[in-house]
């Protein structure tokens, strides 16, 4: 019996086989998961990379801020060639598309690991950059608009908490370099001048560390208007 | 006695000298119509304005006058070439930094004879050695369509180019080798729809800046035609559209070439890195009746395979491959492409196109593949294709060893018998 399913097994393997070998296209679903699989080679299945390496995480992220990067990467806003070369070609309608496909996974983010290599000071700085922004700067708290979890806010902010300190850390750096921008107002653009290298490092370094809380989606909306003028965001 | 031998051969250098001068300025203002005494008033309609704005998309002008996500036609967008760096103009009507001051005159010239507002010869970078065939009529179409774009104030940028191309007299020399102002002449023996094609491939289409050879100056080679070029710098491969083994369309059914033209893929082929490009931002837009005269006088030009020598095919000798690269390469296949073109580079209908007798696959050149695989992309997103399938970008992945190797497997698989490609291919500019 055992013999008699094993060679059954076999037949179907060859029958598969010969399916295959018969070369004719195969047909993929017409479904959206299916045409941005071109995303996953970098940002992990289903959008939802680690934070380990440099790849932003898109799953679960607001739809309005991953549509206004797919648009910014498209238009020259942002400068990353890989990007630049899969949107240039691409309309609104499926940017729009993609970000409301990654927006809408919520997956389960992998532990986050709190060893870092940081000084106590450095940690310190940061989350006090984070809390309570550095006003003698003209700094504002991290809080204030990334909301009091730091998961971002609908529909245009992104959450700070598990990306990678590599690609934090370089995204700030750019809008210290005038290399990332956003719509005008660029208020991140502002806000990453008055940053130093120092501050850069201190802010990733604790973003890195934090573990994410229980609800890691982005809040429905900001508990006070914005402290500064931000460009991209949906008119009131 | 010496120095008077001395004195005539200065003096017939000095002659031979003016001589060869005044010939290349004549030859420079050939064709040249002198400029209306006086600006004529330019009359515009809506019709107008929008035939303008129709064939500035069939001339592709804001390929090149338009930075990403820049303002429209404002110009500044670097055109790099072999000789230097050329910036695109501003085409908006602002008086000072535009082409408000320009009269349709002015604009004729620059279209018809390559000559700027001031008298300045302009770097064919700017295409006149096909838009010379534009008629007057759609010149001032494409005038008065630009003179309703918003002014733009953005500055142009000095171009920069090495001695001694940056000079006007290298560019008079260059002209009077290379130029002629020729107003397109229709071909009485063949129909109106393939003469309309011919006039937008080679007038406004300037298809040949791509897909013609370029010789030792940069001048586009007509007697060559169509017959494919590599686009300097940017490092693609137009392939020819004169040879079925390339992307000649003889044998595709018109309605095929409209598909490419229009939605960016069609059933036996698709568009991918600069014809992306040309797609997306101007064939897309065209009229049916437009990419169909195009498509007639496509499907007509001459077979350059047959035009060869036949018995070269049957005197090949047969391609050796490594059999280490071929191993290497088939694992790197099935790690990384398998998934959407088929163990057996079938490809999946109507989402990834088939490897296996695909001939943008076995083209002589490896230089269009690898650019595939590094940079990946998507195909436009068209009306008759909005939402197209993706390929990642494998050029952080995959180094030059290990493209070559899965690119050899790829051209000697499934049917596919075309030669090994090196690592040195893939750093070839």
């Amino acid at each position: 019996m055992r013999r008699a399913l094993k060679l059954l097994g076999l037949g179907l393997l060859l029958a598969v086989q010969a399916v295959a070998n018969a070369a004719t296209p195969a047909t993929v679903p017409d479904t959206i998961e299916q045409r941005v699989a071109a995303c996953i080679a970098c940002h992990g299945r289903e959008g939802a990379t680690t934070n380990a390496g440099y790849f932003p995480r898109l799953a679960g992220k607001p739809a309005g801020y991953l549509f206004n990067q797919l648009v910014s990467f498209r238009d020259g806003r942002r400068f990353n060639s890989d990007m630049a070369y899969m949107v240039q070609h691409l309309s609104d309608a499926y940017l729009r598309e993609m970000a409301e496909y990654f927006a809408g996974l919520q997956l389960p983010y992998p532990p986050v690991s709190s060893v870092s290599d940081a000084t106590p000071e450095q940690l310190q700085r940061g989350r006090q950059l984070v809390r309570e922004g550095d006003a003698a700067h003209g700094i504002p708290a991290c809080v204030q608009c990334h909301g009091a979890a730091l998961t971002g806010v609908q529909p245009a902010i992104p959450g700070l908490l598990g990306l990678p300190r590599l690609y934090v850390s370089s995204q700030l750096g750019a809008w210290l370099t005038n290399e990332r921008h956003a719509m005008a107002p660029d208020c991140m653009a502002d806000i990453g001048r008055r940053m130093s290298t120092a501050d850069i490092n201190a802010v990733a370094s604790w973003l890195a560390v934090q573990p994410m809380p229980a609800d890691t989606r982005p809040a429905a909306s900001l508990p006070a208007p914005l402290p500064v003028k931000c460009g991209g965001m949906p008119a009131k | 006695m010496k120095l008077r031998h001395l004195a005539w051969l200065l003096l017939a250098l000095i002659v031979f000298g003016a001589v060869a001068a005044g010939t290349i300025v004549a030859m420079n203002l050939r064709g040249e119509d002198p400029l209306p005494a006086q600006a004529e008033a330019f009359q515009s309609t809506p019709q107008l304005v929008e035939r303008g704005r129709y064939l500035a998309l069939a001339g592709n002008c804001a390929g090149c006058h338009t930075t990403r996500g820049g303002e429209p036609y404002a110009g500044g967008m670097p055109i790099e070439t072999p000789f230097g760096t050329v910036y695109s103009s501003n085409l908006t009507p602002d008086d000072k930094a535009g082409i408000g001051g320009w009269s349709s005159a002015h604009f004729w010239r620059a279209m018809h004879n390559g000559r700027s507002k001031d008298g300045r010869l302009l770097y064919p970078a700017f295409p006149y050695p096909s838009f010379t065939q534009v008629t007057r009529e759609d010149s001032d179409a494409i005038y008065a369509y630009l003179r309703t774009v918003p002014p733009s104030a953005v500055a142009n940028r000095e171009h920069r180019l090495s001695f001694p191309y940056d000079t006007q007299a290298a560019l008079a020399v260059w002209r009077a080798l290379s130029f002629k102002p020729e107003p397109f002449v229709a071909n009485a023996g063949k129909p109106a729809e393939w003469n309309r094609g011919a006039y937008l491939v080679n007038g406004l289409g300037h298809c040949i800046a791509c897909h013609g050879s370029r010789n030792s100056l940069g001048a586009t080679e007509t007697k060559l035609g169509l017959s494919g070029g590599l686009i300097a710098v940017e490092n693609w491969y137009a392939p020819s559209l004169t040879d079925p083994h390339e992307a000649g369309v003889a044998d595709w059914p018109p309605a095929d070439v409209v598909a490419l033209l229009k939605n960016g893929v069609a059933p036996r082929g698709s568009v991918m890195g600069p014809m992306a490009d040309v797609v997306f931002s101007s064939t897309q837009y065209l009229s049916e009746a437009d990419l169909t005269a195009m498509a007639s006088y496509l499907k007509d030009l001459p077979d350059a395979a047959k035009a060869e020598a036949p018995a070269t095919a049957a005197t090949k000798a047969p391609i050796r491959r490594d059999a280490g690269t071929m191993a290497r390469g088939a694992k790197i296949y099935d790690q990384r492409c398998a998934y959407c073109h088929g163990d057996q580079g079938q490809g999946a209908a109507g989402a990834y196109p088939p490897l296996a007798g695909n001939r943008a696959v076995n083209m002589a050149r490896p230089t269009n593949l690898i650019q595939v695989i590094a940079h990946g992309g998507f195909l436009p997103s068209t009306s008759g294709n909005p939402r197209p399938y993706g390929m990642p970008p494998f050029g952080q992945t995959l180094d030059a060893a290990e493209v070559a190797a899965v690119l050899t497997y790829v051209r000697g698989s499934w049917g596919n018998d075309s030669p090994p490609v090196t690592q040195l291919d893939t750093m070839r500019r």
